[in-house]
């Protein structure tokens, strides 16, 4: 992947901007030596990486403003980090950069149940901020399977999902407001504890916009009280197109599950193996499941078993337990490490409508035979977000590169197909380049511009997230200004 | 009147516009600051190009009339989830609300705060900017992350960035059966409590509603439950529980009636002749009452577990003079045109976002002749 050259008049000022960096930050939040900026060359996406000029860590808005302004003066790159679980390369630094890292930032400021919000700095964990209100029975819902490690920050930058967001939406609808410091320093506050926005919708275009707009330092976000109880059914179909049908109908039905997991039989083959959850050898299972009491769960999960049985299921297995339903999840949630265990693999997240599941999916099948390598396939299928795992060996010299080829085939089939090419982890850098086979010049113009607005100097995660071509002149203009 | 029936059409309408122009979809919704030019309509543009009720979409040029989508929905058996307002009864308008209008003005009626607002079930647009030129963003899937969210964007824009040609929507099942379950004559402060309990327990309450003053004497706080008979049912009862504190329970079970409340609070059916402007207010619901008291309103009503204010004030007054920098904004709705010549419509905003507003401005309608000065 092509990263822009460094700016050897930001090289060559080093000493000059670590200096103008340690007087507003106390000395261990600026960490500039080559050993230890290690740590923030990559991102999840480790196949890329670069140390970054320095890392600074700041723990207060004031003091990523004080960061901001220096950067914004001295003309210095800045790539805002949340936890570095990015499989994008949003986090991805360039050497002449600077590393914002939030993780110092991971306060809860205020908690309020009557008006269902909580305020937090965005170095907080995802499932920190549920931990902070799983007492009084709240929760946050957006639930990525990183959740565990990767921020609030990281979170808003991607507009992350997760399994659950059939029925709670992905990070844009759960969120409410943001404190933010622009490039040049200045703080902003938009949207807050009440609903929607007074004028146009910054909020919306802010989330998603992968650091390249403002540095968020704290979110308000929207908490539910959690449901009574969820339990899953599991059933297996003996062709992906059944399955897929089976998907359709279930949504027809005016049942809305929390969740529909999609898995094919390579990835059932590896969860099996590693995890020996008891899934039924078959081209297709789905793990599909409902919230509610006891008697809410009956009857929503008896309308969608009726609805299994007509599409002769070879398998159907309802959970009686929580004993039974955490085993009918162990299988999908151990998917990435099982197949970490047999190969190194990438992982695609391109979403099409679910409509042409079984087209998709027949043609991958195609493509993974013509390149030789194996792709298995995990995927949120009630809206339609394919993780198709694409299987290589990182030792054999020239297979990352066939893998990425195929990838790239893979997410052009997803836009051919009336899809997109990422529906939760963000373009980044791993795919900036293929921005052009899903929209026009024109499309593109029209995000940079919203970026000319936010940051006129580019100077924000610039290399990001636009093909290299289309934002070089914008990004020249920064060294031009020297 | 530009009446384009292609969005090539369009683009060229735009783009070879000699003065400013005045976008309207049907007409129903003259919010803002009134605007001077040509009128642009979109009524040429209208028809459903693809509805796939398995994959929950729906795509339709941006003149399609709300109840032509509404209707193919209710076909499937689907529904807008985000109950849009039909604003003709408040505003005293005619004609016939485009899909354009309500993407346009993100309208979001009682459901709003158990599903989302009508941004959050736009999943794609296309559009024609100031300058004539044709863009697209986001698409037609659910969970979509490639590029800048654009569709946030021009969600709630009122026509100033763009001229919406096309829009597609996630869309959801109806439910079985709903009922309304009522609490009588709580104070506005109550009220938002006893809202706020029920919002916050798992039987998931899908509106929210109080009116202080019902016609004959005394308040009404409504509490929507929506889903399958029983599971309705069920949660109703739990419900009186969670709520006993608050007084005496009544519960409206028929299907017909409690539908009528729930669109008679969608369109703010109690304020339809009362004379005076309309005022709309979004806070944050625990601070609703005192806000409220604040209006010198001489009628009130409660939406979104009291998030939402709607105010009806005497003629020509700025509420927000007596709000001094509360969380949240007020859009004036319904008043004269002197009246909304004279004051910001639209909540100002602090300078540095007024000043990220106006750059998106400048960039998307470069020469200002999109619905211009509307949203001031
Ligand atoms: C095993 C695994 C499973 C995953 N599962 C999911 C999943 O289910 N769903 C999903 O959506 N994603 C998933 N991801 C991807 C990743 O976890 C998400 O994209 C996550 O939101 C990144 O958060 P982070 O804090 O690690 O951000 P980082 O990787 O540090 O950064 C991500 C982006 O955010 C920007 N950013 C960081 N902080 C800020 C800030 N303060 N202000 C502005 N911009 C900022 C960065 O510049 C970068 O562009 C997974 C990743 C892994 C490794
Ligand atoms: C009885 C009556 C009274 C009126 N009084 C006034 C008045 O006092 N002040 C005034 O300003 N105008 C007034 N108008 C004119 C008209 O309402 C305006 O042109 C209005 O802004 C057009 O909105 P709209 O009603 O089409 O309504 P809707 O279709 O409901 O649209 C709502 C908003 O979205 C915008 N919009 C609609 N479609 C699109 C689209 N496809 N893309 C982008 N934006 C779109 C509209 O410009 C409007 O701002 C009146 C009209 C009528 C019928």
């Amino acid at each position: 992947m092509e990263m822009p050259i460094p700016d050897m008049a930001v090289l060559s000022k080093k000493a000059r901007i670590i200096e103008r960096l340690q007087e507003v930050l106390p000395k261990s939040a600026v960490i500039h030596d080559e050993i230890e900026t290690k740590a923030y060359e990559c991102d999840a996406l480790t196949a890329y990486k670069c140390p970054p000029l320095a890392a600074v860590l700041p723990s207060t808005t004031e003091d990523v403003a004080a960061v901001l302004k220096i950067c914004h003066q001295e003309n210095v790159p800045v790539v805002p980090r949340g936890a570095g679980t990015s499989l994008a390369g949003g986090a991805l630094p360039t050497a002449d950069s600077v590393i914002l890292g939030t993780a110092r930032m991971n306060q809860v400021l205020e908690t309020d149940y009557d008006n269902r919000f909580i305020r937090v700095q965005t170095g907080r964990t995802n499932l920190s901020v549920t931990g902070a209100v799983e007492e009084e029975d709240f929760f946050y819902a957006p639930d990525p399977s990183s959740q565990l490690a990767c921020a609030i920050a990281g979170n808003i930058a991607m507009n992350s999902g997760g399994a659950h967001c059939l029925k709670y939406g992905v990070t844009t609808n759960n969120l409410l407001g943001v404190k933010m410091v622009m490039m040049d320093g200045t703080i902003v506050d938009i949207g807050g504890a009440h609903l929607d926005s007074g004028g146009l919708d910054l909020l919306g275009v802010i989330c998603g916009s992968e650091g390249q707009l403002g540095v968020v330092t704290e979110a308000t976000l929207r908490i539910l009280r959690k449901p009574e109880g969820a339990r899953p059914v599991l059933m297996g179909f003996n062709d992906n197109e059944v399955a897929g049908a089976c998907v359709a109908d279930i949504i027809k039905a005016g049942v809305l599950p929390v969740a529909i997991e999609f898995m094919d039989r390579p990835c059932i083959e590896a969860c099996e193996a590693f995890a020996k959850a008891g899934y039924p050898m078959c081209e297709a299972l789905l793990i599909v499941e409902v919230e509610g009491s006891d008697a809410e769960i009956d009857e929503q999960l008896s309308v969608i078993m009726d609805i299994a049985r007509k599409h002769n299921p070879v398998e159907l297995r309802e959970a009686k337990d929580a004993d039974e339903a955490g085993r009918i999840w162990l299988g999908r949630k151990s998917a990435f490490g099982a197949m970490g265990q047999i190969n190194d693999y990438m992982c695609l997240d391109g979403t099409i409508p679910v409509s042409s599941l079984p087209y998709v999916l027949k043609r991958i099948g195609e493509m993974s035979k013509d390149y030789g390598l194996d792709v298995a396939n995990v995927f949120h299928a009630g809206d339609g977000n394919m993780h198709p795992l694409i299987l290589f060996d990182a030792n054999k010299p020239g297979d990352l590169e066939l893998c990425e080829k195929l990838g790239a085939d893979i997410l052009r089939l997803c836009v051919e197909a009336g899809g997109c090419l990422t529906g939760e982890h963000g373009v980044g850098i791993e795919k900036r380049d293929l921005m052009f086979d899903q929209f026009s010049g024109d499309d593109l113009e029209a995000q940079m511009a919203v970026k000319d607005v936010f940051d006129p100097q580019w100077l924000l995660n610039p290399a990001k997230v636009f093909p290299l071509v289309a934002s070089q002149s914008r990004r020249m203009q920064q060294v031009a200004a020297e | 009147m530009i009446s384009p029936r292609t969005e090539a059409e369009l683009a060229e309408a735009i783009a070879s516009a000699k003065g400013t122009l005045c976008i309207r979809g049907g007409g129903t919704r003259p919010i803002g600051k009134p605007v001077i030019g040509e009128v642009l309509s979109t009524q040429g543009l209208s028809g459903i190009d693809l509805y796939e009720p398995g994959a929950l979409t729906i795509v339709v040029k941006a003149g399609t009339p709300l109840a032509e989508v509404e209707a193919a929905l209710a076909k499937e058996n689907q529904r807008l989830p985000f109950e849009p307002m039909d604003h003709r009864s408040l505003l005293g308008t005619k004609g016939e609300p485009t899909i354009g209008g309500v993407a346009a003005a993100n309208v979001s009626g009682p459901r709003r705060i158990q599903a989302g607002a009508c941004r959050d079930y736009m999943l794609g647009v296309r559009f024609v900017d100031g300058t004539g030129t044709v863009v697209k963003n986001g698409g037609r899937v659910m969970k979509n992350v490639t590029g800048y969210d654009l569709v946030k964007l021009m969600a709630g824009s009122y026509g100033t960035l763009g001229v919406l040609s096309e829009i597609s929507l996630k869309v959801l099942p109806q439910t079985d059966s709903q009922a309304t379950v009522m609490l009588h004559n709580l104070s506005d402060h109550d009220a938002v409590k006893a809202m706020s309990a029920a919002l916050g327990s798992p039987f998931e309450v899908s509106a929210a509603a109080h009116t202080p003053d019902i016609p004959g004497g005394g308040a009404v706080t409504m509490l929507r439950l929506e889903g399958f008979a029983n599971s309705v049912s069920y949660r109703a009862d739990q419900l009186k529980d969670v709520l006993a504190s608050f007084g005496e329970i009544s519960v409206e079970a028929d299907q017909d009636k409690s539908a009528m409340i729930w669109k008679a609070s969608r369109d703010v059916m109690g304020f339809q002749k009362a004379d005076g402007d309309v005022w709309r207010i979004s806070a944050k619901p625990t601070d609703a009452p005192d806000v409220a008291t604040k209006l010198n309103a001489s009628k009130l009503f409660y939406d979104w577990g009291g998030g939402l204010i709607w105010a009806l004030v005497p003629r020509g007054n700025d509420v927000r003079a007596g709000l001094n920098g509360f969380e949240g904004h007020a859009t004036l709705i319904r008043a004269s045109e002197e009246t909304r010549n004279k004051m910001a419509v639209f909540q100002p905003e602090p300078a540095p976002v007024a000043a990220i507003s106006k750059g998106l401005r400048d960039r998307f309608d470069p020469h200002g002749i999109l619905n211009t000065g509307l949203m001031e």
